[in-house]
């Protein structure tokens, strides 16, 4: 992909200079990774040892369930945490005041609130008041209430987005309030918030990492537990990485893909969301063609 | 209808998904190691209706927190998923005593939950295991929450340096210098009050602990001296345990409060491994490759208003103390100063 | 608290400078700097932030690179926070109309020079509003920097309801911390991009 943006073709002599500066910064980065290479191997990273680990199966099986754990946790949550915001976004767009007070209260609280000490609060303050689940559920309980505070917003700011002479048209053919929500304004407001919605299921799937805390045997801390038992923490970080990396990166890039249709196909704009960190959206705006 | 089908859906992946995190509970709670040889096979004893044994036994399944982390103690092998170590092997004779059959068949009826040191109380109070058998240090401000049965052994805290570190000799020596040691631990409050200049550096397990010394980050870690021993025995190029101990760790099995039946029947159980030889089988078997000598048995403690059964006289009221005939002032003065913290 | 704020602006303005770079990498007519640059966020952005906290404390000391507690949790939350950053802002400068790059060009500035003077300014405005959400998130997750004993507000509440045995007063009080720290910022976010969009 070129970022053709800035720069008309380039004449000769800037595709000469073009190609200079290209190779001088392919060497820069190749001398330093090579760089960063001979340093691993000169502290003994590269050890057959330290790997071996990695290649037995059964070390792999252990992983994999982390991750199988780490995918239940972000399912089970996201589906939740869709529930809950969709609730809130009506509750917030409702007519009754007390409501829409209630939901934003809500909204505005747990979305300022980090989800580590969500987590901490679930996972060790409600036991002692007799709350008694697997450490799971805390986990999800954890992230839903978060997520369903971000999504909630994510669904207003979708819901508002539409042009406001959808919903007229509803009321002008008889509709009330929520047959024209749920008939005209939602399905169509759906659609423009997949993209967004994938893009927050990349950012819980890595928040599950912090189940870590609440001892719930994620990937995160199986990988942990592996590279203490086998005295190679380096390795067990990297290979815990390149899962996570793998996982998230095809659902990143499905969140840009789904935003650039969206954008193909209805010109409608990224939808933006104050405190929500992942902007695969974004990313869409940065590689859409306009 | 589509909305409709929609929510079916969820629903449906919401339910199918939370069904198969029961399941999927299982193969990480790993059942202990078989490298014990067999004990006679017991019948399963009969118990009062009411008790937490009889419970136990009528779900035909005990659930014990242990250490996934703490080598001799209780340590998961990713291979294999099995945690191996002394609190395991006492949990295991302590199950066969409600369940019945030898310590090998008893496995797969622990169902084994990693604890670490933060959620051990809160896992016992709200009834999420039965019991905690995880180097947890008897003190006042604990039994405050929850019961503890012992001590099954006494450790005590020691100080574990870099191999070629020779500035470090006594607890005093910590002054000044960045100690680590695990968030909560009593450990943790025994450091502050013997070096209280000590920069001291908190993190939830002792593994961090090892890494940061290892990667010169912090001078010396302290905690309890055979979970130091775990550490050097693995790394014992890198590592040296300082040995000059200054506090009293005695380990007890948590319960839930009150259940003073069931605190009885621990004790009793105690006891008899501990005068039948399983308790030193299960010593040597753990902690003695670590090349730890088989101590003394440690003295029970039943504290407090444990009705009937009285063996060990030793037990100082509230105290806290260990009830270790020869430890028992240190422990009580290194739990006071636990409970102020 | 007061360590929640130092981590959060530290890692805020290095994020923003080494975002900026990326994003210029990102749109550069050099090959390798684009790639470099869109490596760099996939990878920070596809990691989880706990992972490499954890994995550049514990891990990366094993090739000596190793800094103090806080200097690795601002060092990995600016590096983390720099790939929202750099995305944002490249989108930033592809709302910028087309012909305005074309007429920098056009009397004659150089690449970097019209992306310094032309490009960037213009899209630093429409740039405000999801950099105010990376600033919001960056407070959140500047309570990962616990998890490498970093004693920031989260930690230092937990901490608390270790030592008195009751988590929800310590918990609470925590909540409220966060709340003080966003609610302000949030109003500031709103301000700045209040004035940004009357000036277009």
């Amino acid at each position: 992909m070129t970022a053709s943006v800035l720069a008309e073709a380039l004449g000769p002599r800037a595709r000469r200079r073009v190609a200079v500066v290209s190779v001088a910064a392919a060497a820069f980065l190749a001398g330093a990774v090579v760089v960063a290479v001979l340093r691993l191997a000169d502290k003994g990273q590269f050890d057959a040892d330290r790997w071996r680990p990695f290649t037995r199966w059964p070390v792999w099986r252990f992983l994999l369930e982390g991750l199988a754990n780490t995918l239940r946790a972000a399912l089970v949550a996201m589906v939740l945490a869709i529930l809950v915001g969709a609730v809130m976004a009506l509750a917030r767009l409702a007519r009754n005041a007390a409501l829409r007070g209630l939901a934003g209260l809500y909204v505005q609280f747990f979305r300022a609130m980090p989800l580590l000490l969500l987590i901490y609060f679930a996972g060790l303050g409600l036991p002692k008041y007799g709350v008694k689940v697997e450490p799971f559920w805390f986990l999800v309980l954890a992230l839903t209430i978060y997520n369903g505070a971000i999504l909630g917003e994510i669904f207003r700011a979708g819901i508002l987005s539409l042009d406001r002479g959808q919903s007229e048209a509803a009321y002008a053919i008889g509709l009330g309030y929520w047959q024209a929500m749920l008939s005209v304004v939602i399905p169509q407001a759906a659609r423009r918030m997949l993209p967004a919605i994938v893009s927050q299921l990349v950012t819980l799937l890595k928040d599950t990492s912090l189940g870590y805390v609440i001892v719930f045997p994620e990937l995160l801390r199986l990988g942990r537990r592996t590279g203490s038992a086998y005295g190679n923490t380096l390795q067990a970080y990297v290979v815990v990485a390149l899962i996570y990396f793998t996982v998230n990166f095809f659902l990143s890039r499905l969140a840009i893909h789904l935003e650039v249709r969206q954008r193909r196909r209805y010109g409608a704009g990224a939808i933006a969301v104050t405190g929500v960190e992942d902007l695969a959206v974004l990313s869409a705006q940065g590689e859409a063609r306009r | 209808m589509r909305r409709t089908r929609w929510f079916v859906w969820l629903v449906v992946v919401v339910a199918m998904v939370g069904a198969a995190c029961g399941e999927a509970d299982d193969p990480t709670t790993a059942t202990g190691g078989d490298d014990n040889e067999a004990g006679s096979t017991t019948a399963a004893p009969t118990f009062d209706a009411g008790t937490t044994m009889a419970r136990i036994q009528q779900k035909g399944e005990i659930t014990v927190g242990v250490k996934y982390d703490q080598p001799g103690f209780g340590q998961q092998d990713p291979a294999t998923g099995e945690v191996e170590g002394f609190d395991v092997e006492i949990a295991k004779l302590i199950a066969v005593a409600i369940l019945g059959g030898d310590v090998d068949s008893v496995e797969d009826k622990i169902e084994f939950v990693e604890s670490v040191s933060k959620n051990r109380e809160p896992f016992i109070q709200d009834g999420r295991v039965d019991i905690v058998v995880a180097t947890y240090t008897i003190n006042d401000t604990r039994k405050q929450v929850i019961d503890f049965a012992g001590p099954y052994f006494v450790a005590k805290q020691d100080i574990m340096v870099r191999k070629d570190d020779t500035s470090i000799k006594a607890v005093d020596d910590l002054n000044g210098k960045k100690v680590c040691t695990a968030k909560g631990s009593t450990s943790e409050k025994n450091i502050r009050a013997k070096a209280p200049r000590a920069d001291v550096l908190l993190f939830d397990g002792y593994d961090e602990c090892k890494e940061a010394l290892v990667d010169e980050r912090v001078v010396a870690v302290s905690t309890d001296n055979t979970i130091l021993a775990g550490y050097v025995d693995r790394s014992p190029d890198e590592l040296k345990l300082v040995d000059n101990p200054f506090s009293d760790e005695p380990y007890g099995i948590g319960l839930k409060k009150g259940d003073e039946a069931f605190r009885d029947f621990l004790n009793d159980r105690l006891e008899e491994i501990f005068e039948g030889g399983q308790w030193g089988d299960a010593f040597e078997s753990t902690l003695g490759q670590l090349g730890l000598e088989t101590p003394d048995t440690p003295t029970l403690d039943r504290y407090g208003a444990a009705g009937g059964a009285t063996t060990s006289t030793t037990g100082t009221g509230g105290t806290g103390g260990a009830g270790g005939s020869g430890s028992t002032s240190t422990t009580g003065a290194s739990s006071t100063s636990s409970s102020t913290g | 608290m007061s360590i929640t704020v130092a981590l959060t602006l530290t890692s805020f303005a290095a994020a923003l400078v080494i975002g900026t770079v990326v994003a210029a990498f990102r749109v550069s007519p050099v090959a390798p700097l684009r790639a470099a640059g869109a490596a760099w966020v996939e990878v920070l952005r596809n990691i989880p932030l706990s992972v490499l906290m954890l994995g550049f404390y514990f891990g990366f000391t094993k090739i000596d690179i190793r800094y103090g507690e806080f200097a690795t949790a601002v060092i990995v939350l600016s590096a983390y926070t720099s790939s929202f950053v750099a995305e944002t802002v490249r989108a930033g400068i592809n709302s910028v109309a087309r012909g305005q790059a074309e007429a920098a060009r056009s009397i004659g500035l150089t690449f970097p020079q019209s992306l310094r003077v032309v490009v960037l300014p213009q899209a630093m405005r429409t740039v405000v509003a999801p950099l105010g959400s990376v600033f919001i998130a960056l407070i959140k997750n500047s309570s990962l920097a616990g998890l490498i004993a970093v004693v920031e507000l989260t930690d230092m509440a937990d901490r608390i309801s270790f030592d008195t045995a009751r988590p929800i007063p310590a918990f609470l009080g925590a909540a409220v911390g966060y709340l003080l720290l966003a609610l302000p910022s949030g109003a500031v976010v709103g301000l700045l991009e209040r004035r940004a969009a009357i000036k277009r």
